[in-house]
Order: C-alpha cells, then sequence, then structure tokens
C-alpha cells in the first residue's frame, strides 16, 4: 500500500508543478497567478513529503514488494542505515532531490522576498524544474516499482555507505546543490520580469548563503568521510565525483562576492545573473555526472547511462534557456558603475576571476578526458599532478590578496593604509613560514604553504581589530572574516597532513611493535566480534608515548556477508591537533598482521576550517535574514 | 575495459582491506632509489581502477608495477626511460599528468586562456569604472 500511496503522491505533486509553472509563468504575474501559484507550490510540497514518507516507511518496514527497497535494503540492517538507505541508491536519491526542492520552493513562498512580481516568476521557474524532476523520476526511475513475487530478503547496501559521514554527506550536497536552484530561479526571474536592479539579488542571497554553507559542510563532511573509510589517510583526490560537488561551490563562492557589489552599488550586474546561471549549471552538470555513469568511480554506486540521457536534456533546457534569456535579456540592462582601480569593486572582480578561473581548470580537468574520450577515442587520465599544476597556482593567487579585499574601501580604497593594517599579519607569516623550515623534513614549498596560511589567517584577525577600534564591528564583517580565516585553517591542515605526515607500515605477531611519530604501538592480537550485520576481526593496540601508556586502538576489518564486502574500520586518535591514524590490513597467517600507522599533524585543522567557512556563512545568513526585517519594518507600521 | 572498471572498483576498494600492501616486501634499501619509486608511483595510475593511483592502489596489477618500477630503477633506468616503458604498454592513460600534446593544449592552456579572457575583462570594466568615477567627480 505504501508504494502506491508514493505513486499517486508523485503524480500529484507532478500536477501541482504544473499549476505552479503555468500561474508563475503566466503573462502579467498578477496578484491573482501568485496566490495560485503559492497555493499549487504549498500542495506540491505536501505531496513530496508524503511520496518521501512512503519511501521511508518502505524501507523501514522492509517492504521488498518496492524493488527499490528489495535492492538496497535487508532485515538486519541497523534502522539508521535503513532510514539513510533511502538516498543511498539511484531512485531514492533523486526523491531526495525533489525533496530538498520542496524545501526551498516552501521558503521562496513563506519568504516572499522580492516583491509580488519577482517571488512569482521564481515559482514558476522552481515548478520547470520540479516538473522536470518528477517527470524524470516517474518515467526513468521510479521508486516505488513492485516486485512480484516479492523476495523474501533484500540485497543490503553498500557497507561503504553504513557510516555516519556519508549518512549526512549526500543530504548536505543535495541542500547545497538544489539551494543554488533557487538562485537561478530568482535570477531568471529578474530576467523574465526585468526586474534586474539589485532587489533580486538581496531577495535571492539567504538561499545562497544556505546553500553555499551546505555545500561547504557537504564537501568537508565528503572530505572526512574519505579520510577516516579510505584507509589511506587521504583526504581529497581530485576524483570526478569530488570535481563535481568543488565546481559549483568555487562558482557559488565567486557569486557570493559578486552580489555583494552588485547590491551595495549595482555593479557587476549582468555578471552576478551569470553567476547565477553558471552556479546552478554546475550543480545539474554534477548531478548529470554522478548519476549518469559516465564515470566510474569511488563514488559510483548508482549509475545508469539510459536515465544519464534523460538528465542530460534537462541539464541543456535548464542551461540552455536561460542563457538564451540571459542573452536576450542582459544587454538591456544598464551598467554604469564607478569606482576606481584600488578599490573593493575591483578586489571583489579580482577574486571573481580567479575563482572562475579556478573553475574552468576544475572543469577541464574532470570533462576533458570525457570528450577526448569521445571525440578521438584517445584515452588520457588526469590526476593530482595536473591540478597541483594549474589549480593550485590560481589558488594561492587567491589566497596572497585575499586579505587585502575586507580592507580596501568601497568606490576608493588606499593601497597604504591597508598594508599599514596587515603588516603585523605579513611578519607574523614570515615568521611562522621561517619556524616552519627549521622543522624536520621540511621543504621550501612547505613552508610557504604555512606563511600563506598564517597570513590569511593573521589578517582577518587584523580585520576585526581595526574594525572593533573603530567600533564598526557588524555581523556581516565577522561573519566574512570567520570565512576567510577558516581557508587559512584548513590551508595549514593540508600543509601538515602533505608534508609532515609520519607513516609505518609492518607485519606485525602479538606482541611486536612499532614506532610512527613519536608514539609506540604495541600490538595485541586480534579478536572477532559480530555487530547487527556484520562479522569484525577487531584488533587491540596498545599505544604509549615516552613510556606512559596514553589509548588503546581499536581498528577493525568489517565483513559484510550479506553484501560480501569487507570494509576497514581506522581507529583515529586525535589531540585536535594531530592525528595518530591507525589502520588493520589483511591476515598474514599464525596471528599475524598487517597494520598501518600514520602521524597526520594538523590534520583536524582541515576540516575545522571547513567548519568555520560554513558557520562564517551561517553567520552571515542570520545577518541577510534579520536585514530583511529591518528593511520590512516601516512598511509594516503603515 | 567496460568491465574491468567495475570489477576492479569492487576488488580493488571493497573486497580487499583498505590497506595497499606496498611498502612490504617491495621497499628497496636503497633510500634514494625509494624515493623515486615513490614520485613515481603517485603521477602514475593503476590502469585498472578508477582515479586511483599506483601508490595509493590495492590492486595486484598496481603491486606488479610497483615492483617492475623498482626493478627498473635498480637497473638503473631514468625516471623517463621508466614512463616511456610503461606509456608503450599501456598508453597516455597511465600518466596522471597528461603529455603536452596538440590533443591536451586545450587542457593545458584552458586555465591561462581562462584567466587571460577574465583579466582583459576585468581590466576594462575596471577603467570603464574609472572613466565614470573621474566623470563624476566634479560634481
Amino acid at each position: 500500500m505504501t508504494g502506491e500511496i508514493g505513486q499517486l503522491a508523485l503524480c500529484l505533486a507532478l500536477a501541482l508543478a504544473l499549476v505552479q509553472a503555468g500561474a508563475g509563468l503566466a503573462p502579467g504575474q498578477s496578484a491573482l497567478a501568485l496566490r495560485i501559484s503559492s497555493h499549487a507550490a504549498l500542495g506540491f510540497a505536501v505531496f513530496v513529503c508524503l511520496a518521501f514518507g512512503a519511501l521511508v516507511t518502505g524501507f523501514v518496514e522492509s517492504d521488498f514488494s518496492i524493488l527499490d527497497v528489495a535492492q538496497n535494503s535487508h532485515t538486519l540492517k541497523p534502522l539508521f542505515y535503513k532510514v539513510t538507505g533511502v538516498w543511498g541508491n539511484h531512485e531514492g536519491s533523486m526523491l531526495l532531490w525533489v525533496l530538498v526542492l520542496a524545501i526551498y520552493v516552501v521558503c521562496t513562498v513563506l519568504g516572499r522576498r522580492g516583491g509580488a512580481r519577482l517571488t512569482c516568476a521564481a515559482l514558476g521557474v522552481q515548478g520547470l524544474l520540479a516538473v522536470a524532476f518528477l517527470l524524470y523520476i516517474l518515467l526513468a526511475s521510479n521508486p516505488f516499482l513492485r516486485i512480484d513475487p516479492a523476495p523474501i530478503e533484500g540485497a543490503g547496501l553498500n557497507p561503504l555507505l553504513q557510516d555516519p559521514g556519508l549518512s549526512f554527506h549526500p543530504p548536505m550536497l543535495y541542500l547545497g546543490y538544489v539551494g543554488l536552484s533557487a538562485t537561478f530561479a530568482y535570477a531568471a526571474a529578474a530576467l523574465l520580469t526585468g526586474e534586474a536592479d539589485a532587489r533580486w539579488s538581496r531577495a535571492a542571497r539567504p538561499f545562497l548563503l544556505a546553500a553555499w554553507c551546505a555545500l561547504t559542510l557537504g564537501i568537508t563532511l565528503g572530505s572526512w568521510w574519505a579520510y577516516y573509510v579510505l584507509g589511506w589517510g587521504g583526504f581529497w583526490f581530485w576524483d570526478p565525483v569530488e570535481n563535481a560537488s568543488l565546481m559549483p561551490w568555487l562558482v557559488a563562492t565567486a557569486l557570493l562576492h559578486s552580489s555583494l557589489a552588485t547590491e551595495r552599488t549595482g555593479a557587476f550586474r549582468s555578471w552576478t545573473l551569470l553567476l547565477s546561471i553558471g552556479a546552478f549549471s554546475l550543480s545539474l552538470i554534477g548531478t548529470f555526472l554522478v548519476r549518469s555513469g559516465v564515470l566510474t568511480s569511488v563514488h559510483a554506486f548508482a549509475n545508469d547511462p539510459e536515465r544519464g540521457k534523460f538528465i542530460l536534456c534537462i541539464l541543456l533546457a535548464a542551461i540552455g534557456g536561460a542563457l538564451g534569456l540571459f542573452a536576450w535579456r542582459a544587454p538591456k540592462l544598464e551598467t554604469g558603475s564607478a569606482f576606481e582601480p584600488i578599490s573593493r569593486e575591483s578586489a571583489l572582480l579580482l577574486n571573481n576571476v580567479l575563482l572562475t578561473a579556478a573553475a574552468v581548470t576544475v572543469f577541464l580537468g574532470t570533462l576533458y578526458p570525457l570528450f577526448l574520450d569521445a571525440a578521438t577515442g584517445t584515452r588520457i587520465s588526469v590526476g593530482p599532478p595536473y591540478f597541483a599544476l594549474t589549480f593550485a597556482p590560481l589558488f594561492v593567487a587567491l589566497l596572497v590578496l585575499m586579505p587585502f579585499g575586507p580592507r580596501l574601501a568601497w568606490r576608493r580604497g588606499e593601497l597604504a593604509s591597508a598594508l599599514r593594517t596587515l603588516a603585523p599579519g605579513l611578519g607574523a607569516a614570515v615568521l611562522a613560514g621561517g619556524i616552519a623550515l627549521t622543522l624536520e623534513t621540511s621543504r621550501a614549498v612547505a613552508a610557504a604553504a604555512v606563511a600563506l596560511a598564517v597570513w590569511v589567517i593573521a589578517a582577518s584577525v587584523l580585520d576585526l581589530r581595526v574594525r572593533s577600534k573603530a567600533r564598526s564591528l557588524s555581523l556581516r564583517s565577522c561573519a566574512s572574516a570567520l570565512a576567510h580565516a577558516g581557508l587559512g585553517v584548513t590551508l595549514l591542515g593540508i600543509a601538515g597532513t602533505s608534508w609532515w605526515k609520519s607513516e609505518a607500515l609492518e607485519v606485525l605477531a602479538p606482541g611486536q611493535s612499532l614506532e610512527v611519530g613519536g608514539y609506540h604501538l604495541r600490538f595485541d592480537g586480534v579478536a572477532p566480534g559480530r555487530g547487527p550485520n556484520y562479522r569484525t576481526s577487531r584488533a587491540s593496540i596498545e599505544v604509549s608515548r615516552n613510556g606512559t601508556a596514553v589509548a588503546t586502538l581499536a581498528p577493525e576489518l568489517r565483513l559484510y556477508p550479506v553484501e560480501g564486502k569487507a570494509v576497514s574500520k581506522t581507529a583515529i586518535r586525535t589531540t585536535g591537533i594531530a592525528d595518530l591514524y591507525v589502520a588493520l590490513g589483511d591476515d598474514r597467517g599464525q596471528g599475524r598482521w598487517l597494520i598501518r600507522a600514520y602521524v597526520n599533524p594538523l590534520a583536524p585543522f582541515i576540516w575545522f576550517g571547513g567548519a568555520a567557512m560554513a558557520l562564517g556563512g551561517l553567520a552571515s545568513l542570520v545577518g541577510s535574514l534579520r536585514l530583511r526585517v529591518r528593511a520590512l519594518a516601516p512598511a509594516a507600521a503603515e | 575495459m567496460k568491465l574491468a572498471l567495475p570489477l576492479c572498483f569492487a576488488a580493488g576498494v571493497l573486497l580487499a582491506p583498505s590497506v595497499r600492501a606496498s611498502a612490504d616486501a617491495e621497499k628497496l634499501s636503497n633510500p634514494r632509489l625509494e624515493a623515486r619509486a615513490v614520485a613515481l608511483q603517485k603521477e602514475l595510475r593503476c590502469v585498472v581502477c578508477q582515479g586511483q593511483s599506483l601508490d595509493e592502489s590495492n590492486a595486484p596489477l598496481a603491486g606488479d608495477l610497483r615492483r617492475l618500477i623498482r626493478t627498473l630503477l635498480e637497473k638503473g633506468d631514468s625516471d623517463g626511460q621508466i614512463e616511456s616503458y610503461l606509456v608503450a604498454r599501456y598508453g597516455d592513460f597511465i600518466l596522471l599528468r597528461p603529455p603536452l600534446e596538440p590533443e591536451t593544449y586545450l587542457l593545458w592552456f584552458g586555465p591561462l586562456i581562462a584567466m587571460s579572457i577574465g583579466s582583459v575583462a576585468a581590466g576594462a570594466a575596471i577603467l570603464r569604472a574609472r572613466r565614470n568615477a573621474r566623470a563624476e567627480m566634479p560634481k
């Protein structure tokens, strides 16, 4: 019964999305049209929630007459993973996509930001997206298909996904990807209605910030997951699927900055519109890359080329339509911004050039091998060495220049005064770089990375100090300083793990020990154990430092018999400054096991930095919502 | 090949314990040669897995290639010789840093082109804005 309820709810949601799109985009955008579109949108959201609830119920109850449940669940799976398994597969994850879209649609209706006409047209565009994705779900990836006879037991979920980190990674990413659809919808609405002044951008800003925070957190979570699950201590692999989330992040970051100028002075109006289209287009491309199966990679747990074509059509229609609209309307936008070459505007422009070039680089590195293969049949690989040569210089330039941005005034800034303010930061950076050079196994590039990170962090602190002295400290400037410093903290973490990591790999018999990065690890053997749906071999490792015991670590090797897969559970002991990271390898007989251990200095900083960036975004989001309340206050008094 | 990829993906990432077995019994006693071997295997991909370098891969073939690299290094081959030997066997596909050829010009120069176009456009916008700013000045 749940399957039929879900199916029916999806059909009704589709009908209401059609109404929402039709009324929203009807010429004139009258008050009546807005009412109809809003009500249809709320109905659409209700039915999408119902459909999603039905699928969750199917998974929780292990209703194996639903094909999707039978293929991706199992009665023995813990309840938590039954629920998160809903989006651990293709069909469910597409339904999650639409659910997140529904959440943003409801926010659009309730916020009614930017006035009636703009909201109405934005709802229309969101309705079109909803129609496209609901059609896709109903026609090409229906999660409610039945199977007859129903199997007694399900096939289980990929054990790599049975992990708390990866359970929240997809919803976070989708909150980011789909959040950019709201910005996209507002940009398209601005072009459609001709209300392309700063208002649309101010209206879309909370959506953009929410999406950016979610994307930042999603990427951070994904990187953390890769770090502790994949077992060799890496945190970023330039895997196409990672790149697919990095591209929208880079463009959304550029957009966050360019829209600051648009809102403040009206500058870069058409560029901001174009970036809004670009950011969401890259989200769609990301969805396409991951879901279509054009890549087969660590993440491609659910793919199907036939469905890829459907998503490709949605992608081309959305991007082509929006760009066409842009080409038609954008030339009519008057641009007449006035600022000096040394100014906040110029700094933001430079930021945009660098971030866009970085996004182009990731785009080329990710898609060029696919295009080349399709066009000429030549197969090449683009890996970390390519990105180190192309992406890294752009980001270094960005970080070197970043501290100047917040220190330059709008319209006309003073470089000399910015330099005076930032001089102590420069001193701190040189000092930190010098200290880093004296460390063991140090290299010039490592010291330079540390200096750069310290420069960025110190500059944020200095910026806040000057602002608090001048009593001009605002939530917005705190948010920006926190996000900027976060990037520095992440860089510090990357430098630490990349250049000061110690590692040891040895086959040990019980009682034997190994040394790594000042730690003494004694292997006390492996004991078998059982989990709810797996068997495990759990090692016991005594860790001591300078003769005093500090911890007992228990890395595991889990075997999931249903799925027939083994997964290594690393054991990580973190001091917050450095990680001791131990993974259990394979059984070498007679009680001897392969043990791999790392000490990763500053590794936690990578994720602290990501969290700081997201927190900065969140503070900015609160600020932008508050701004609206203040702006509305006089209207409410009338 | 199409079939080999998912298979290896399964074998390399899921079935094998996620700890690569390279260092034991593979390590060269000469630290300078070993460092060169590690540097080389970071530049080369595991040809049967997705997105993993020889350095990270658990696939048996990757282990064979790591041993092959060390044998060739001990024989006295240069890094370039070893790379071209492997390229002759597996094609450019094995290089994580694609070679600079007419086919890859766009890949390698694309970032530079993007940066140039961006700089010119930004420069033009800044000049225009300065003209506007100067024009407003007398008021």
